[in-house]
C-alpha cells in the first residue's frame, strides 16, 4: 500500500535571507530545501500517470520520477534522473520561471499551490554537488568534431549533450570567463558564481574543451572553423547590442544598459571594494523596464549601496514579465514599483556659470508621463497609451535601461550563407535549430532575441540532437 | 595566458610591449584593437593595435601609464605573462582607393596612427605626417613616422623639439597652401582631433576620427562605448573605432570619458603604493 500524499494546499516555504539583510550583502537570497522540508515537499506530488508538468518543461526533464526518488531519499537517483534531459539542473532550479511552465501544467495548482518542483530540483543538483564523488563518466570517442560558439546556457547545453554522445567538442568565449549570462547578467544573489563554475567544471570533466578569449567572427570565422576540422557549428552567441530608448538625455553620465551595469558588478566584481572596475554606487537610481534583467539591475544596484531604487515600467504589474518571485523579493527588499510610467527624458546637470564643475554632464533626473491602458496589441498584451499632461520627474542620479537587446552583427556579417530576420536574429528551422548554411546550426537568444535561460538550454537541446543526426547520416 | 614577447620603455610614460598572441596577429590590421586584462582581478581595457607581425604570432601595443591597469601593466616584463588578450575587435581603418592622406598623430594617438600611415604608404599612397606632443621626452615613432611619409611635421607644445605649436598649425598651412588630400585621418586626444576637424572644415577635406571611449566586452554587449554620430547613437566596439569627424559629438565624448576620472585617480593612487610596497 502505498503512502498517501501530502495534501497540504501551500508548499514548503523557501528560506531566504531577511530581506533588510540581504538587500545589503551579495549572498545568494534563497538559501534552499533541507532533507525533510525535501522530503515533505515531495510528498505533494500525486505521480500523475501522464505527467502533465513535464509537458511544461522545455528540456522535458522526467519529473514525477526525480520526485519519486527523492520521497525514497535516493537523491543521487533523483539527479541521474535530471541529468538525463538537463545539463545544467543547479542554475535551472534557481532561475527558471517554473510559475509559467512545469509548475503551470502541475494538477496540485488547480486547487491550491502546485509542487515546488523548482525548489526540489535545486535541492537534489546541490546535493549531488555536496555529496557525488569521482568524475564524470567520459564517454567514447566518435571522432566528430563540433565546434559551439558561446559558453551560456544554449552552448553548454549543446556542449553537454555532444559529449555525452563522444563528440569532440570546443567551446568558444568571446569572454575571460565561460558561462555567458549566467556570469556576467544573472547577479551572486541569484545564482551564486561558484554554482555556474561546478557546472562548467563538469562539462570539461566530460572532456569539452573551453577556448576564453576568442570572439567568433573576428578571431576565427565560422567558415575557418569549418577549414580548421569542425563538421558541424552551433551559435549560442547569444543577444547582441543593448536597446536604448532614443529619448533625450541617454548619453548623460550616470545611464547605463543594464548588460554595462550587471557586467561591471557581475562579471567584473565592481562589487568587491578592492576590485579596480568602477561602477557609480549610491545615490538614487531608476530601472526603467520590467523583465527579470530588470530586477536584477535593480537589487544589484541596492547592495552597491543606492539609497533608493525605483523600477520605471510602462504597464501595470499584471504585464510585468520578470520571474514572480523575483519581484516580490524586490519588492520585500523596498523597491519602489513606478507602474504605468514611461520615461521621456532624462534630465543632465549643467552649470551655466562654471563649465568645469565636475557634476556637468551627469544625470540629474528622469522625466517620465504616466501612462493608460488601451485595447491589446496583436499579441495580445494592452497598449500603454501616454496621458496627455501628466509628466513628473523623479529625482535620481542614475539611470537603468533594461529594454531588451538586438542581436549582435558580429557573426551575420562575417558569415556567408547565414540568413537572419528582419530583427537581425538568425532563422532556423523550428524543430532541429538548423540555419540556413550547412552544417550550422543556432539557438538560444542569437535566434529568439531576449528570453530566458531555460528555453536556450531547449534550443541547444533540440540542436544537440539534431546535430548527432545530421552527422551521423553523413556517413 | 599570453606571454610578453619584449618590452621597451619608448619615454618616461609610454611603454611598447610586444605580446604572444598568434591568433589575433593572424587577423589584426590597422585601426583595429584589442583588448586585456593584466591579471585574473584586473580591468579590461583596450588598446588600440600598434602593430602586428604575423609570422612571429605577436602583437605591438603602445601604452601610456595613466591608470591603475596601466601601471600594473608596465609592472610586467618579458617573459611574463598578461592574464586575458582579446581581439582584433572593432573595423579596420579605411585606406582602399587613397592617393594621398594626411595622417595627424597626437602623444600617444601616434602608435595607432604611424601603423595606418605605414600601410597607406605601402599600398602607393603619398603620405602627409604631422605628429605632435606636449614636451621633448614624450616624443615616440619620429623615425617610423618619416620612413613612410613623403612629408613629416613634428610639433611639440613648448617648442623643444620640432616646430612650436599644435598640430593644427602646419595642418591648416599645409591646406592653406593648396594641397589636395584625399582624406584626413586624426588620432589623438579628443581635444586634438575635435581641431583637427575644425581644420579640415574649413578646407572641406574628409576626416576619419578613431574614438577611444571607455569599453568592456568590446564585442557591443555592454553599450558602455556609445556616441553620438550624426546624431545616432553608435557603438565604438562595432561600428567604429573610426567615425566621420564631421559628424562625432566630441563634447559629449569628452564629458562621457570624465565619468571615472575620480574613481581612477584613487586606483592609480592606490596601485602605486602596492606597488612601492612590493619592492621592498
Amino acid at each position: 500500500m502505498p503512502e498517501l500524499p501530502n495534501m497540504k494546499m501551500t508548499k514548503n516555504e523557501m528560506p531566504t535571507q531577511e530581506p533588510k539583510v540581504r538587500a545589503h550583502n551579495f549572498k545568494e537570497v534563497a538559501m534552499g530545501y533541507d532533507e525533510a522540508t525535501a522530503i515533505d515537499e515531495a510528498k505533494r506530488c500525486l505521480n500523475c500517470v501522464n505527467y502533465p508538468c513535464a509537458t511544461g518543461c522545455p528540456v522535458k526533464i522526467h519529473i514525477p520520477a526525480f520526485i519519486t526518488k527523492i520521497k525514497e531519499g535516493d537523491y543521487e537517483g533523483a539527479y541521474q534522473i535530471i541529468s538525463k534531459s538537463s545539463s545544467l539542473p543547479a542554475v535551472c532550479g534557481r532561475v527558471c520561471p517554473q510559475e509559467s511552465q512545469c509548475e503551470a501544467k502541475c494538477v496540485r495548482g488547480i486547487k491550491g499551490e502546485p509542487v515546488g518542483i523548482g525548489r526540489l530540483e535545486r535541492f537534489v543538483a546541490d546535493w549531488h554537488m555536496a555529496h557525488a564523488e569521482g568524475k564524470e563518466e567520459v564517454a567514447s570517442a566518435n571522432g566528430h568534431k563540433v565546434a559551439i560558439v558561446g559558453s551560456g546556457p544554449s552552448g553548454l547545453t549543446c556542449a553537454g549533450d555532444l559529449a555525452k554522445k563522444g563528440y569532440s567538442v570546443t567551446v568558444f568565449e568571446a569572454l575571460h570567463t565561460a558561462g555567458g549570462v549566467l556570469v556576467y547578467g544573472i547577479p551572486e544573489f541569484r545564482l551564486p558564481k561558484a554554482i555556474v563554475k561546478k557546472e562548467v567544471d563538469k562539462l570539461i570533466s566530460m572532456g569539452v574543451k573551453i577556448e576564453t578569449n576568442i570572439v567568433i567572427g573576428k578571431t576565427i570565422t565560422v567558415d575557418e572553423l569549418f577549414e580548421e576540422g569542425f563538421e558541424a557549428v552551433f551559435i549560442g552567441s547569444g543577444a547582441g547590442l543593448p536597446n536604448f530608448m532614443g529619448i533625450p538625455g541617454e548619453q548623460y553620465n550616470g545611464v547605463y544598459s543594464a548588460n554595462e551595469f550587471l557586467t561591471r558588478s557581475n562579471l567584473m566584481k565592481a562589487y568587491k571594494d578592492d576590485m579596480v572596475t568602477p561602477i557609480m554606487k549610491g545615490g538614487k537610481v531608476a530601472v526603467v523596464g520590467g523583465g527579470n534583467v530588470a530586477m536584477d539591475a535593480a537589487r544589484t544596484a541596492l547592495r552597491l549601496g543606492a539609497e533608493k531604487v525605483y523600477i520605471v515600467y510602462r504597464r501595470s504589474m499584471e504585464e510585468l514579465p520578470a520571474r514572480k518571485e523575483e519581484v516580490e523579493h524586490a519588492e520585500e527588499e523596498g523597491i519602489e514599483f513606478k507602474l504605468l510610467c514611461n520615461p521621456v527624458e532624462i534630465l543632465g546637470y549643467n552649470n551655466l556659470n562654471d563649465k568645469r564643475d565636475p557634476k556637468n554632464g551627469f544625470v540629474a533626473g528622469i522625466k517620465c508621463i504616466k501612462m493608460q491602458l488601451g485595447e491589446p496589441d496583436e499579441r495580445g498584451r494592452r497598449r500603454p497609451i501616454a496621458i496627455e499632461g501628466s509628466e513628473f520627474v523623479l529625482d535620481v542620479d542614475t539611470v537603468i535601461m533594461s529594454i531588451g537587446t538586438s542581436p549582435n552583427p558580429l557573426i551575420k556579417t562575417t558569415t556567408k550563407g547565414l540568413d537572419t530576420n528582419s530583427h537581425g536574429g538568425i532563422i532556423v528551422e523550428e524543430n532541429t535549430g538548423r540555419t540556413s548554411k550547412e552544417a550550422v546550426y543556432a539557438g538560444g537568444d542569437a535566434v529568439t532575441g531576449a528570453a530566458t535561460v531555460i528555453s536556450a538550454m531547449g534550443a541547444g537541446k533540440l540542436a544537440a540532437g539534431a546535430i548527432d543526426e545530421y552527422l551521423m547520416s553523413k556517413k | 595566458m599570453f606571454k610578453i614577447a619584449s618590452k621597451k620603455v619608448l619615454n618616461p610614460t609610454v611603454v611598447e610591449m610586444d605580446i604572444v598572441a598568434p591568433l589575433v596577429a593572424k587577423k589584426a590590421e590597422p585601426g583595429q584593437f584589442i583588448i586585456l586584462r593584466v591579471d585574473s582581478e584586473g580591468e579590461r581595457i583596450p588598446l588600440t593595435v600598434a602593430g602586428f607581425d604575423r609570422e612571429a604570432g605577436t602583437v605591438k601595443i603602445i601604452f601610456q601609464i595613466v591608470g591603475a591597469t596601466t601601471e600594473l601593466l608596465n609592472h610586467k616584463n618579458a617573459g611574463e605573462f598578461i592574464e586575458d588578450f582579446v581581439g582584433p575587435l572593432g573595423v579596420p581603418t579605411e585606406t582602399d582607393g587613397l592617393g594621398e592622406v594626411c595622417v595627424v598623430g597626437g602623444g600617444v594617438g601616434c602608435a595607432i596612427a604611424q601603423p595606418i600611415a605605414k600601410k597607406l604608404f605601402e599600398n602607393g599612397a603619398k603620405v602627409t605626417s604631422v605628429i605632435g606632443f606636449r614636451t621633448k621626452d614624450l616624443v615616440i615613432l619620429e623615425n617610423e613616422f618619416k620612413a613612410v611619409s613623403e612629408e613629416f611635421h613634428l610639433m611639440t607644445d613648448d617648442g623643444s623639439m620640432g616646430e612650436m605649436g599644435n598640430v593644427c598649425v602646419p595642418l591648416e598651412r599645409i591646406l592653406a597652401s593648396g594641397k589636395k588630400f584625399d582624406k584626413i585621418i586624426a588620432i589623438g586626444p579628443l581635444i586634438m582631433m575635435k581641431f583637427v576637424v575644425e581644420t579640415a572644415k574649413k578646407f572641406n577635406v574628409p576626416c576619419t576620427v578613431s574614438m577611444n571611449p571607455i569599453m568592456i566586452d568590446g564585442t557591443g554587449m555592454c553599450g558602455g562605448c556609445r556616441l553620438t554620430v550624426g546624431g545616432k547613437m553608435k557603438f565604438a566596439c562595432v561600428d567604429g573605432p573610426d567615425f566621420d569627424g564631421y559628424e562625432v559629438d566630441f563634447d559629449e565624448m569628452m564629458t562621457r570619458n570624465r565619468i571615472y576620472s575620480d574613481f581612477e585617480q584613487k586606483a592609480r593612487e592606490e596601485t602605486c603604493n602596492l606597488l612601492k610596497k612590493e619592492v621592498k
